[in-house]
């Protein structure tokens, strides 16, 4: 008993030991220094899936890099390091804490939620190192200040999305019938009005989640005989919706939010679903050049799976920092932020990419997606706003 | 002359030479951090270990000391965290009070996150410590899944997009000054007639009730004062974070408090401080592992209960804060029995 216990204190000593030679400060006096990039994602606890896809397509870029990254006419070394969140914020604070302090590296791409990266983005805002969330759709995360970008586009941006789409469909006249109890849904309907080239012939309101019985306010609209119908709304919502707008006698081209990509919208809706459009990240089946370059590098790396957003959006992350290395004017944290602020018309698997340097969001394409009469998606287009 | 003032310095460094301990600590860890030999990085993880040892502390109160079992410890930290938060950033907002009024504001903040989790506390408390059994353990379960799902439906304070913008005022040296004050104060609870009643009900219940110990009332106020200083770590988690959200308070943060008091030894100030700290420390001292590190994080937890069940510093305090009756410590449900100590 005693025997096991000294044994075992000894190798936690030695544990511990190992761990702080290897935490310590690995400085390599090579002849160029190396650029880190630092990666932090969930890869344990709840959110690991989401941490493998995002880890999954950083390594496309690895791949892309070989190593090295060519700055000017002067070549470096690159490393990507990859750190664990847990998906919890104190780790994810941490992780952003070793990084910049520890690891020295020059910009951070992750994590994937918004909740960790509010928690993250303070502390890379004090140290002024730029980060770039993959998914935190949360608008207050850019907000934080000056050094914090995201990828992804923030909800309200899909709006602009489905008003490009009907724009370059030719679809003159648009309702709506939105949730007016709900951000998700009021800011998609914000911007397609914003955006949309057409004429807004009638817009109908309801609130709250628990209506069911939509048949008042789309009769209303079938008496205007649109182009388009927008239902910017949530998914437990829509299912009924477009069945109740069909039977309603509103034939025209449906338009949804992201929302609809559920599978529950289209059994819920039934053979109604036909055609029904809706805005998307990323789809591994699209067309688009940069796109299908992507997809077949990630499948030649991870033959057992297709990218999904989170993959994608990971490697539009790092691919911006990549970019922004190469562009920035200092080799430094400030330059590579402000070279990230200035990106413009960057080539990504989703379409062209501008950063806004006012919010920091990215203006860049969506994907359209529609639904066959089985009920499963196919891509339709890229649409760029 | 020299004698006696060497006689009469020694009680008075046994008093104080703890608290000197701590300051010279302090003044070591600012000067390493001046030097930059601790990074930020060290520190945050000291302050997220300092905010553990306030909730395991306060935990050991209840489970370890009363023998109660509360297992939804993480709800009063996330009231006291929302309770401050509250204070500091909407009450008087942060940015625009003048600097020397910050720090009053911090603490009254921290005071009213403490107290709305004691209200809470009492409230939860009075009608399930009234019975004898388990039935705070269900209790408080509830009571987390309560506060959460509370906490998402309040708008104002963010609902469940959580509370962003808050000040980060706690530094190294509040945080280890309440986790001194904490240890200090819960020291001198246990050794006072509180705490004997406290042990008493753990010990037995029944026992206790025949000597004349209002078991219902010493119960409410031992989960009373730990709901108190969990809603101070809490209100300090807050302010080392600046950004707390409802989902971060669930069952897996009360259990990981569970984990930190068992692994360190229940019924020991000690142990909750080693066990907080360790644990605390371990997975980030792990990071070199990659995706093996919370695998070899859970195989050390298991070997620590399986060899030590009472936990690593069970049955076990440093000196200035021990209680001088060995039998003041909880038997280790699996462990050896101590001779000479179950005689009927």
């Amino acid at each position: 008993m005693k025997k096991i216990l000294r044994i075992l204190c000894l190798a936690l000593c030695v544990i511990m030991a190992v761990s702080v030679c290897a935490c310590g400060p690995s400085e390599k006096k090579g002849s160029v220094e190396t650029i880190k990039i630092g990666l932090a994602f969930p890869m344990s606890g709840m959110a690991a899936m989401a941490g493998k896809y995002s880890t999954h397509g950083a390594d496309v870029l690895k791949e892309e890099l070989g190593g090295k990254i060519t700055v000017g006419d002067k070549e470096y070394p690159i490393e990507f390091v990859v750190m664990d969140t847990e998906g919890s914020e104190e780790k994810t604070a941490n992780v952003y804490q070793k990084l910049i302090e520890e690891e020295k590296v020059i910009a951070i791409a992750g994590p994937d939620s918004s909740k960790c990266m509010l928690a993250a983005a303070p502390i890379a805002q004090n140290a002024k190192c730029p980060a770039i969330t993959s998914f935190g759709t949360n608008t207050a995360v850019t907000e934080v200040g000056d050094y914090i970008f995201r990828a992804c586009f923030i909800d309200p941006f899909q709006g602009a999305v489905a008003a490009a789409y009907c724009d370059g469909q030719g679809h003159k006249t648009a309702c709506i019938m939105f949730n007016n109890a709900d951000a998700y849904s009021v800011g998609l309907k914000d911007a397609f009005v914003e955006n949309y080239n057409g004429e807004v012939l009638a817009i109908e309101e309801y609130s709250g989640s628990d209506v069911k019985d939509y048949n008042v306010q789309l009769t209303k609209l079938a008496a205007q005989n649109p182009d388009v119908l927008l239902l910017p709304n949530l998914n437990v919502e829509l299912g009924l919706q477009i069945q109740q707008a069909r039977t309603a006698g509103l034939n025209c081209q449906i338009v949804c939010g992201d929302s609809a990509d559920t599978p529950d919208v289209a059994k819920v809706a039934g053979p109604a679903i036909e055609g029904v459009a809706y805005v998307s990240a990323f789809s591994a089946e699209s067309t688009d050049e940069a796109a299908k370059k992507f997809v077949d590098a990630y499948v030649e790396l991870h033959p057992d799976e297709l990218p999904n957003s989170n993959a994608e959006l990971t490697y539009e992350a790092v691919k911006m920092i990549v970019w922004a290395i190469q562009n920035a004017k200092t080799l430094d944290r400030a330059g590579v932020r402000d070279a990230l602020a200035a990106i413009d018309g960057l080539d990504l698997p989703s379409g062209k990419m501008t950063m806004d340097p006012e919010t920091r969001n990215p203006i860049k394409g969506g994907i359209i997606m529609q639904y066959d009469a089985d009920g499963i998606t196919r891509y339709v287009s890229t649409v760029n706003p | 002359m020299k004698t006696t003032n060497a006689k009469t310095m020694h009680p008075l460094l046994r008093k104080f030479g703890p608290l000197l301990g701590c300051i010279v600590f302090y003044v070591v860890i600012m000067l390493l951090r001046k030097a930059d030999i601790i990074n930020g990085y060290y520190m945050q993880v000291m302050l997220f270990a300092g905010v553990n040892v306030l909730m395991t502390a306060s935990l050991n109160l209840v489970n370890g000391f009363t023998g109660q079992f509360c297992i939804g410890h993480a709800g009063f930290m996330s009231l006291g965290a929302y309770g401050a938060a509250v204070i500091t950033t909407m009450v008087f907002k942060s940015n625009s009070i003048p600097e020397a009024a910050q720090i009053p504001v911090f603490l009254l903040g921290l005071l009213c996150g403490g107290i709305v989790a004691a209200i809470v506390g009492a409230l939860i408390g009075i009608p399930s410590l009234k019975l004898k059994g388990d039935y705070l353990a269900i209790v408080t379960l509830a009571f987390g899944e309560i506060v959460r799902a509370l906490l998402r439906l309040i708008q104002p304070i963010g609902g469940a997009r959580g509370m962003i913008g808050i000040p980060n005022y706690a530094n190294f040296f509040w945080i280890m000054l309440f986790v001194v004050l904490t240890l200090w104060l819960l020291r001198n609870l246990i050794y006072s007639s509180y705490g004997r009643a406290f042990i008493a009900i753990r010990d037995n219940e029944i026992a206790a009730d025949a000597m004349g110990i209002n078991t219902t009332k010493y119960k409410i106020m031992s989960f009373c004062i730990a709901a108190f200083i969990a809603g101070v770590a809490g209100g300090l988690y807050a302010h080392v974070l600046s950004f707390i959200q409802p989902d971060s308070f669930g069952f897996v943060k009360s259990a990981d408090y569970l984990v930190y008091l068992y692994a360190g030894g229940s019924g020991s100030l000690t142990g909750s401080v080693v066990g907080a700290v360790l644990l605390t420390i371990l997975p980030e001292v792990l990071r070199f592992l990659a995706t093996w590190r919370l695998v070899l994080y859970a195989i050390i937890l298991i070997a620590v209960m399986l060899y030590r069940s009472e936990g690593l510093i069970g049955g076990k305090e440093v000196p200035f804060l021990r209680i001088k009756r060995s039998s003041l410590y909880e038997q280790p449900l699996f462990g050896r029995k101590k001779n000479g100590l179950s005689e009927e």
